[in-house]
This record gives structure tokens, sequence and C-alpha cells, in this order.
């Protein structure tokens, strides 16, 4: 192919440019813990002032659209006492020993963990940072530090009306000790935390210069795609690339772990080139395994007893005698479909590896890199790029893997290996797909007197070897375990059936499916004893204040007591997960032919502390939206370890003209921060599908929801 | 050398963001492609391939089309807009308004919900709420921004009239 450009025009630019923040270039000044550059204050790994008082900030989260970016630099700004849009901004680099998480340890990102594992690191960081820069300015005047303080990026004496710039204090700063246990601002201090601050990245995001993993341009870069077996897990047993070499643009057709790689010029040739492939595939156990399978074999296990993960009281006895209860919920698997396909770009030589990739995990991306290549862990380099969509898919390895095998075999040239959405869909990590089993008995108040769940599924955990096979899988048992309802007779069971289909953590994970089942359930409940279903919820809060203060304040907003709209019912929801409390009521009409509307969501979140309340909004809008594609649309089915969902048009999206008015209400209440990113999703669905019981007497059991269920004769 | 091989494909004139541009490539290639990775104007999205997602979106002569199913033949002698030539200072009253409203979340799909929003109000400067779900219901967005687009779309049919809503 051949352009009028110079190669070397389109290239300038590829890859400094970037949405707030710095790619692909080494940091200017490895911000390790006390690095010593000349005319440079860097007194953590966290920040850095120079001369010019130019701070610049190490974002070690990525950012996904969750507005780390904006985020990190606000908490850090704050502490630090400077002006927020001055900062410079760069994305922390894979080096485990300065940035993993300060929590799990690990540099790995899921789990809505940025801010609320954090926080504290960064502001005593910052917090560090000022106040050595106070006593360099306090040594400088031969004042006590006590009679300084700060304006943004400025000491101030203001006895005697002294200032020092912080530019001009970085030699002197650097000198000093770093204080071990600074003192924090008080909340009433907070200049940027808890008010609401413009993303730093919307300008570059609304002009084109953003830079996704996809969008990594190297010089000499040649960009590839993998033809992978149609069923997951299959391996390549050979293959004929004769007419792919033939291919204009194909440079190379390699066998790499995952399939037969097309290395090409432009992606529009690779996918060419694997069009003309021939490969025998050895398709593997997943061969054997389709949906009807599946749920029927998931059915047949519910009768057994499963592991029991909790038992209140004396379940067993109680549901033995007296009117029972009894329900069956299904869900299906789901896949992520993030926006920007999976994609990652390496370069390999026989001493070095570097990696772009838009990626939730730069520290196990750097392990694969060293894995495969044999270059020590520590000189693996990896450049976080912005992500177009995480949802957890991005934490996985097998894109890096691609990249990394591709590029191993074209030695020395940049190489980007780039999946299709068909790709994406097929070859995901697959939410689980599980039978739940409800059983339940009311006192004769109504309220519960046994209640009993068994959950039958694969878990995520156990198959990815993060717990021991054998023990309850934390994250199927999420949001069911730890129900917040008082119930003096309550077990929950799980039985692990797991036929090896590639699982992972789909946004809210475990509570994604088991927020719809118990708050179903509950509903369930409610109406058999004949009580509000807000009420009766309220009434099994006692134990539980911060689930009932969002429940009453969605109740509140949502003027529950009052009729609904025309045509149209309520349902509510309360759900806790990754350290918040959520909840929504929700508007909904049904058409005659079974279409469900909702037209307005009214979520409720108590995060403890909103660092930036326009994003903590954003983020319950998009699990709002997230939640509702899954009720209307989610469902990947398998036929012969094949998924049947390709593309877009077989595994649709919720668009604009289906997305309802979604109001948020931030709930003050002071305690420490929470999650965001996904404690917006587990409470929408079962508040759609009880304002659908409400309207129509229909009960949903099994998602997404069958139009021909709720039909009008 | 760079994956460039002689090839005897006939060149293809493309006018993109008002500069013409002649390209080697085969005709059949989508012009997305062409876009990213012969010009590397990497601000039109590669999300689905087959007009199901609308992250390609460009317009050709004003009218927005999908360019992952476009083939770059087919845009020889039109305008080409991409994101990157909406306006030159990145301050397209769309563009303003989503900066304003602060739209974008992972913002992957924001180039060709922008560019559709451009086309939208290039053809109905205040378009009612069922203009926008038409006009925007070709562009998925995962994270979900619908309704700051939709206020944003709103927010530029002002800014574009000169008013300040």
């Amino acid at each position: 192919m051949r352009t009028s450009l110079s190669r070397r025009t389109l290239l300038k630019g590829g890859l400094v440019a970037g949405a707030g923040l710095t790619i692909g270039v080494p940091l200017a000044r490895p911000p390790r813990a006390r690095a010593q550059t000349a005319g440079v204050f860097a007194p953590n790994q966290w920040l850095t002032i120079d001369r010019d008082g130019v701070v610049t900030i190490v974002n070690s989260v990525p950012e996904m659209g969750q507005g780390s970016l904006t985020t990190t630099s606000m908490i850090i700004a704050d502490e630090l006492d400077t002006s927020l849009d001055k900062v410079k901004v760069q994305q922390a680099p894979a080096n485990p020993p300065l940035y993993a998480n300060p929590v799990t340890k690990s540099q790995s990102y899921g789990g809505s963990r940025g801010v609320r594992d954090h926080i504290e690191t960064w502001r005593k960081a910052a917090a560090a940072a000022r106040e050595m820069l106070k006593q360099a300015a306090a040594n400088e005047w031969g004042v006590p530090v006590e009679s300084v303080d700060t304006e943004p990026d400025v000491v101030i004496h203001r006895p005697s009306g002294r200032r020092l710039a912080y530019g001009q204090l970085v030699d002197k700063a650097q000198q000093l000790p770093v204080p071990q246990d600074p003192k924090l601002k008080t909340p009433d201090q907070f200049r940027y935390i808890g008010k609401m601050v413009k993303r730093r990245d919307t300008p570059e995001k609304v002009t084109g210069k953003a830079i996704y993993g996809m969008d990594v341009q190297l010089p000499g870069m040649l960009i590839a795609s993998i033809e992978r077996c149609p069923v997951n897990g299959g391996k390549v047993k050979s293959f004929d690339a004769t007419a792919t070499r033939a291919v204009k643009g194909v440079k190379q057709v390699v066998q790499v772990s995952n399939g037969v790689a097309v290395v090409a010029d432009t992606f529009w040739a690779a996918v060419k080139g694997r069009r003309a492939l021939k490969v025998t595939w050895d398709e593997g156990p997943l061969a054997q395994v389709s949906t009807p399978m599946i749920n029927r074999e998931y059915a047949q296990a519910a009768k057994q007893p499963g592991q029991v993960a909790r038992n209140d009281g004396d379940a067993d006895k109680a549901l033995a005698s007296g009117k029972v209860i009894e329900a069956v919920y299904e869900v299906p698997f789901l896949e992520h479909a993030c926006m920007e396909p999976m994609n990652a770009t390496a370069q390999v030589t026989d001493t070095e590896c570097t990696i772009w990739a838009p990626t939730q995990n730069p520290g196990g991306t750097q392990q694969t890199g060293s894995k495969l290549t044999g270059v020590p862990v520590d000189k693996v380099v990896v450049h976080t790029t912005l992500l177009g969509g995480g949802f957890g898919r991005r934490g996985e390895q097998d894109f890096i893997v691609d990249a990394v095998e591709t590029a191993k075999a074209v030695k020395g040239t940049p190489v980007k290996t780039m999946w299709t959405r068909e790709d994406d869909l097929t070859h995901g990590f697959y939410r689980p797909a599980t039978y739940n089993v409800f059983r339940a008995t009311l006192d004769p108040s109504g309220a519960p007197a046994a209640w009993s769940t068994r959950i039958v599924g694969p878990g995520i955990l156990i198959q990815k070897g993060r717990a021991k096979a054998g023990e309850i899988d934390a994250a199927a048992v999420e949001a069911v375990r730890n129900m917040p309802y008082d119930i003096p007779n309550l077990k929950i069971e799980w039985t692990n059936k797991d036929y090896g289909f590639p699982l992972g953590f789909w946004r809210s994970v475990g509570p994604s499916q088991n927020g719809f089942i118990i708050e179903s359930f509950v509903d369930e409940l409610a109406h058999a004893a004949k009580k509000d279903p807000f009420e009766y919820r309220r009434a099994l809060l006692g134990k539980s204040p911060r689930h009932k203060a969002v429940l009453e304040l969605v109740a509140q907003k949502a003027n529950w007591g009052a009729p609904p709209p025309a045509g149209q019912a309520r349902g509510i929801a309360v759900v806790f997960s990754y350290g918040s409390y959520a909840a929504t009521v929700a508007e909904v009409s049904v058409a005659p032919d079974g279409t469900p509307r909702v037209h307005k969501l009214i979520t409720g979140i108590d995060a403890g502390l909103a660092v930036n309340p326009d994003q903590v909004k954003a983020q319950m809008e998009g699990g709002a939206v997230y939640a509702l594609t899954a009720v209307y649309y989610g469902k990947i089915t398998i036929d012969k370890g094949r998924v049947q969902q390709k593309n877009f048009h077989e595994y649709r999206m919720l668009r604009i003209n289906e997305m309802p008015v979604v109001e948020v209400h931030i709930l003050d209440s002071g305690h420490p921060a929470g999650g965001l990113g996904e404690p917006g999703v587990p409470s929408v669905a079962p508040a759609v599908c009880n304002a659908v019981y409400a309207l129509t007497g229909k009960r949903i059991r099994r998602l997404p929801i069958e139009t021909a269920l709720l039909k009008r004769a | 050398m760079l994956g460039i091989s002689l090839v005897e494909d006939a060149m293809v004139t493309l006018v993109v963001n008002g500069t013409s541009k002649n390209l080697d490539v085969e005709g059949d290639m989508p012009l997305l492609w062409a876009l990213r990775d012969v010009l590397a104007l990497t601000g039109t999205k590669y999300g689905c391939g087959i007009a199901q997602c609308g992250a390609c979106t460009v317009h050709l002569d004003g009218q927005p089309v999908r360019a992952c199913v476009t083939p770059a033949s087919a845009a020889a002698g039109k305008r080409i807009t991409t994101i990157e030539g909406l306006s030159a200072a990145g301050d397209h009253p769309v563009q303003k308004a989503w900066i304003e409203v602060d739209v974008p979340q992972c913002g992957f799909c924001q180039p060709g919900q922008i560019m559709s929003a451009a086309a939208l109000l290039a053809s109905k400067p205040a378009p009612t709420d069922a203009d926008i779900d038409t006009a925007m219901a070709g562009n998925i967005c995962r994270c979900g921004t619908y309704q700051r687009i939709r206020a944003a779309i709103h927010r530029a049919a002002a800014l574009a009239k000169g008013g300040r809503s």
C-alpha cells in the first residue's frame, strides 16, 4: 500500500496525544520514592513539582470511562493545594512495587476499587508534600511552620505577607524528610473533593484526539488479526495459509496459542487474510456443551442439596410445614461488549518487550509479557492507553497473549493485534448463567419465617484458580449470602456446576444476578403477604440501616405512595455491592404486544463520600443502562461450544430511543468511600421486573424478559 | 518498509477534511480502514463492522454514513468529514455542548455520536426528542451516556442559534 503522504507525517503525534494524559513516552522522571532529579520535588511516586511549579500527578487507575484521570487528580490536588486546572496527569507504568493498589497489593483494577482503596494513600502522599513545602518555606523565612499556610501553588506567611510559589521551593523541599503521618484536610477545607468537577478528558474525547488501544500507531507497525476456533477452548490442528499469503497486504501468517494470526499492513488485509485461511481445529471438550443441556442439568442438580453458604436458625425444619412459596429464577450467560473490541500492541526483541494496551490489569500484562518472552518482569514496559470500556473484560490476559505472541513471531516489529466484534462476543469471559430455587414460609404477620435459596451455577473465582475447588465461591453467592433482610431461619446453598465455558467478571459480578433474584423473591413474598413492597422491605431492614436509608430515599423521591403515571406501575429494589448501597424505583409500562418500556428510574446511592458528584451520577446512569440492556436483551447462548450471538444484531444493546429518564440521588452518609462503577447495576433489573408484576400480575423469573409472557390477548 | 507494497490497484482520491489525498488501496477496502490505517485518522472508530453501532460515523457530502460498510472507492470525489475535521478548534456547537454536559465516559463511541448529532443539527436546527431518537438510534453507547447525549444535542441547538438557552 502506498500513500501520497509520508508515513512519518502520519505517525507524528500518534502517541503523545491522549485524553489528558501522556502515554507511550517514558516517564520523564521515574517517580521512584524520593527520586533524585535536579530541580524536581518528588516526595513519592504519586506526584512531582518542577521549578516552574508544574505539578505532575501519576494516575495508577486505568481510565475506562469511570473518570479516574479526573478523580485521582482531584484528590491529590486537593490535599496538595494546587490548581486542578493546571496539573498534568501521567498514566502510571506497570510497576507494582510503586503503584499496586494498596489494599489488593496488585496493579489490577476491578471491583469498583479506584477511589475507595486509594483515597487515603493519595491524600497522605499529597498532604506530606504540602507539609514539606510549608517546612521549606518556614525554614527560608526563619518562622515556625505552624505560622505558614498554603493557597493553591503558594506557601504564605500571613503575618508578614510573604509568599513563595511551590516552584521556588522544590530544591529545598526535596532535601527534607517525608512526614509519615501528615495532617489531612478536614472536609470543610476541601477545594475539589465533593464538588462538581468537569472531566479533564472530555476535550480530547470530543475531537478524536484521545488515544485508545486501537489507535496506537508506531513507526513500522503491522496489524494482525487472529482466526480463532469457533468452539471456545479449541486449538489449531493444522492450517493452510496458501490463499491467505496471496492476499495483498498480508505479511506473515503464524500460529499462536489462540489460533492463527494473520499479520498485515492494515486490519482490512488481515481480516481478508483470515477469510482465506483453511484451518482444521481440535475443538476440545466444549464442543459437547450447549445451552439446553446446561439448563437441563442445572435443574437436575438443583434437586440435590448444595454446599451450605449460610444457615441461620433451622430453615429446613421451618420449611417442612405451612404454606411454602416456591419460585425458580434463571439468568443467562452475558458478554461485556466493550465498545472498543479487544486489542493490544506489542514490540518484542531478544531483550525487550514493550506493550501498549487498553488494560484494567497493567501488572498482569507485565507478567504475561515476561512469561511469553523471557524478559524479566520489571523490564517489561507496559503503556496503559485509554480503555474503550472495561466492565471487567479488560482485566483478562487473552488479548495481551495474542499481541505478545504475534509480535514475538515478527521479532522487532511492533504489531497491533485486533479483534473483530465477532471475535469479541464469541470469545469472551462470560457472566455465569445460574438456576436458583427459592422456598419460603411466612409468619402470621406476613414476614418471612423461613427462607432458602439454592443457587446452581459455576464459580468464577474457582474457575480462575482464585478460590479453592470444593469451597464456596464468594462471587457466586455475593449479595445472597449477605442479604440484608432479618429472617430467623435462613439457608443459602450453592452447587458448583461448571462446564469450563470461560467465565469473567461482568460489571457488578455476582450481585448482577443475585440482586435480581433476591429482590424479586422478596417482592413475591410482599405480594403474598398482601403488603406494600416498600414497607415490607423496610420492616425487614432493622439490622441494615444503610440499606433502609437509601431505600427510603428513593421511595420518597419517587413519591412511592402516590399513584404512578397512567398506564404505568412502580417497582422497587435495594442492593449492596462493592462497598455502596444502591436502590431503584422503576416506572414501567407494557405495550399490548408485551414489550416493556421503562420510563423512569429513580435511583439512590450511598457511596459514603462522593468525590465528584456529577461523575457519581454518570456511573449510576451508566449502570442503569448496562442493567437495562440485560433486562431487555442480554443473552449469550451456546450451541456445541459455539457462542450464537456474533454481533450487535444478535446481541442487542439499549439505544437512545429506549433510554428512560434516570434520576440519581446521592445520599451523603459520611461513611468511608464505597465503589461506584458497579453498584448502579444490581438494583435495576429487580425494580423493573417488580414494576412489571405490579402492572401485569406476571412475575418475570427469567432474564431477559420474554415479551410473549407479557403479551395481552 | 512499513508494510507498503507495490500494487496494481487504481489510486483512490479522497477529499478528507478539505484535503485531497491519493491512496493506493484496494477498491473494496471500507473507508473506515482507509481513514484509520492508511491516513492515520484514528478518531473514527471501529465497533462492529456491519453498520450496527455507529462508532465509525463520518459525513459524506454532509450526510452521515457508516464508514465500516462504505467502500473507499464509493467515497471518491465526495467531501469526507471526520471527527478531526468537524471544526478547526474543537469548537463546533456539538463539541462545545458535549463538554458543557460532560457527556463522554469511556468516550470510544463519542466521535460517532458527535458526527451523527452534527448531521442532525445541520438538517434540523431545533430537533425534538423524537428527531433525536430517530437520528441517534444507530449509535450505541455501552457506557450509557444517552441521557446526556440528548441534553447536549438540545444544548448544541441553542448554542448554534447563538442563544444561551
